[in-house]
């Protein structure tokens, strides 16, 4: 599927106090994409994120919007208009939830009669109905953050940027925000950028990811083939920990999901632990040290899902080796150098992929569209 | 003590006869000082705002100053003005030297840097992201500076009222560019001091209570506005 290019830029830099802190040579943003920026901290995502948002002129380099090309302040002034931004702190106005979600219609000019409706309407889908006359200064942090969600959503923005919007947050409170967040990207097919450091977030929230590092994107990829194939230590370090999977549910049954991936001339059925509908496309992850290697298939185990696969890359990792297999479907192994040698694993070599059920677990049912 | 009952009897007395020339000296001193004040909130609050939101080399020098400008001896601001406006003074040519506009600007110029130094403060102390998240919400320039100082409406408020106990309480100023001429520029500080000088106590109490119910009534006005403006 071929989308329109909503955003792009080309050889961005910014200096800060004489140092250079961004250069980012290309990036191209898709019209219904969500493009999660990621890195440790200070690695630029917020910097990328404020340039592309056209808040921080960089120092060179072009950030064109549809047909025009971001260059004065008019320019970026008028692409304010049709993008918004929500920070890591909710950044709420001292008055009601209400008010604050009817802050930007205001701003845009938005007649009263019209916004009312619109502001039920994201109060409601966030979760905030009740809370629409409370004071901002008394909600809980994942209120809040909700009630900056429905600020921006409510705009119905051309670009939506999400900087770290759940870091602040305690891990229940994220946890559900995560789910309604990608299910309303899924649900209004929003262009977004979201920045994180955090794999998981990416991994349920975005379509394709850019790793940074010191102010550049070392990869930039779909979301499988980035966390499936870093492409080197540093981002194998912070985003290879699974092998991610889609599959279609067969059938669910007592928190048994059976998956079949269609890859390749066969069907595979994986067997994962989870909740989800038959028929339903969803992301499974699989971490390549539960996935274990053997020379044939053995029935006695208790292992569910076992695959007959061959070795295709031999990767050192320190103390061990990724094993990168084709078992009609792209999977990982972590093996120690012992079983390297006693298994005589090179690329071309037949092997047994087994791990079990409960190895699998359901990163996303939502959002998942061709591209991924 | 006797002379402070007398000083209370004497003062009700001209209150609740509504006496003339302290009706005069009172809303004489509501009026210049009220004018010094707003003029100072528009001034100071424009020099709050425009140091706040821009970076320049001697920002720190800039707010150093301010903050030392808070604490101006209105003594000083009386014989600055005064050379100022006197007859061969650069500003001689107005002719307003010993008028009521000579002691409006005299504590302009002291209330401007309190209003600049609490305002600058209370914009400072707004979250660093806001600034952004407006802009990213559509606003123009102009309707982020307003949204910012609606967000530090409480203590931008709280810095009205210090510029204005400042100024209607000073002396030092009013005296030296308005002379306390009777009829055109006797304020309540002057008044109080020239009757005291004369030893007529009562009247000067009388004067004194008048302008703490001014003080009082004019800050619980701010006040019940700013308390008003929070929500539940």
């Amino acid at each position: 599927m071929t989308r329109e290019t909503l955003l792009w830029a080309r050889n961005l830099q910014v200096h800060r106090g004489g140092a250079q802190v961004l250069e980012v040579a290309a990036l191209d943003l898709r019209s219904g994409e969500v493009l999660a920026l990621m890195g440790p901290n200070g690695a630029g995502k917020s910097t990328l994120m404020l340039t592309l948002a056209g808040l921080l002129p960089p120092t060179a380099g072009e950030l064109h919007f549809r047909d025009t090309r971001l260059q004065s302040r008019a320019d970026r002034d008028a692409f304010r208009r049709r993008m918004t931004m929500v920070f890591q702190d909710p950044l709420l106005f001292d008055t009601t939830v209400a008010q604050n979600i009817a802050s930007g219609l205001t701003l845009h000019g938005v007649p009263a009669a019209e916004r009312t409706p619109r502001v039920e309407e994201w109060a409601r889908r966030l979760g905030l109905g009740g809370l629409l006359d409370r004071s901002a200064k008394h909600l809980s942090g994942g209120e809040a953050q909700r009630t900056a969600l429905a600020r921006a959503f409510v705009l119905r923005p051309d670009i939506l940027f999400l900087d770290e919007p759940f870091s602040s947050l305690d891990a229940q409170a994220r946890e559900s925000l995560i789910d309604d967040l990608g299910r309303l990207l899924a649900e209004t097919g929003v262009t977004a950028v979201l920045s994180t450091h955090d794999q998981g977030e990416a991994a349920r929230l975005a379509h394709r990811l850019a790793i940074m590092q010191e102010g550049r994107i070392v990869q930039m990829g779909g979301l499988r083939e980035v966390m499936n194939h870093p492409e080197d230590p540093f981002v194998a370090a912070f985003v290879g920990m699974e092998t991610l999977l889609k599959g279609q549910v067969v059938t669910c049954r007592e928190g048994l999901v059976s998956l079949r991936l269609r890859k390749g001339p066969v069907d595979h059925e994986v067997l994962a632990l989870g909740e989800a509908q038959p028929g339903q496309t969803v992301l499974v992850g699989v971490r390549p040290e539960h996935v274990a290697l053997s020379l044939q298939t053995d029935n006695t185990s208790s292992v569910r899902n076992a695959f007959p696969g061959a070795v295709t890359k031999v990767i050192p990792r320190g103390p061990f080796f990724k094993i990168e297999l084709d078992c009609g479907f792209f999977l990982a192994a972590y093996v120690t150098a012992q079983s390297l040698s006693e298994l005589g694993l090179q690329p071309g070599r037949s092997v047994v992929a087994s791990f079990k059920a409960t190895s699998v677990h359901l990163i996303r049912k939502e959002g998942l569209d061709s591209e991924l | 003590m006797d002379l402070i009952w007398e000083g209370l009897r004497k003062a009700l007395e001209l209150l609740l006869t509504l006496d003339p020339e302290v009706l005069r000296i009172t809303l004489l001193s509501l009026k210049v000082s009220g004018i010094a004040t707003l003029l100072s909130v528009v001034l100071g609050l424009g020099l709050a705002v425009s140091v706040a939101l821009n970076d320049f080399p001697g920002k720190r020098l800039v707010i150093a100053l301010l903050n030392t400008g808070m604490g101006l001896p209105p003594v000083v601001v009386g014989l600055f003005v005064t050379v100022l406006l006197w007859r061969n003074g650069p500003l001689g040519f107005l002719g307003i030297l010993y008028t009521p506009l000579a002691i409006i600007l005299a504590q302009a110029v002291i209330a401007t840097p309190i209003i600049a130094g609490l305002g600058l403060a209370a914009l400072q102390h707004l979250p660093p992201g806001l600034r952004l998240q407006i802009l990213t919400l559509g606003a123009t320039r102009p309707q982020m500076v307003w949204l910012l100082l609606k967000e530090a409406r409480l203590p931008l408020l709280a810095a009205v009222m210090a510029g204005f106990g400042g100024v209607i309480s000073e002396v030092g100023a009013s005296i030296m560019v308005g002379g306390n001429l009777k009829g055109s520029t006797r304020v309540l500080t002057t008044a109080t001091v020239m009757e005291t000088s004369r030893g007529n106590f009562e009247v000067a109490f009388a004067l004194s209570f008048i302008l703490l119910v001014l003080a009082f009534s004019v800050n619980a006005l701010l006040t019940h506005l700013q308390q008003r403006s929070r929500p539940r």
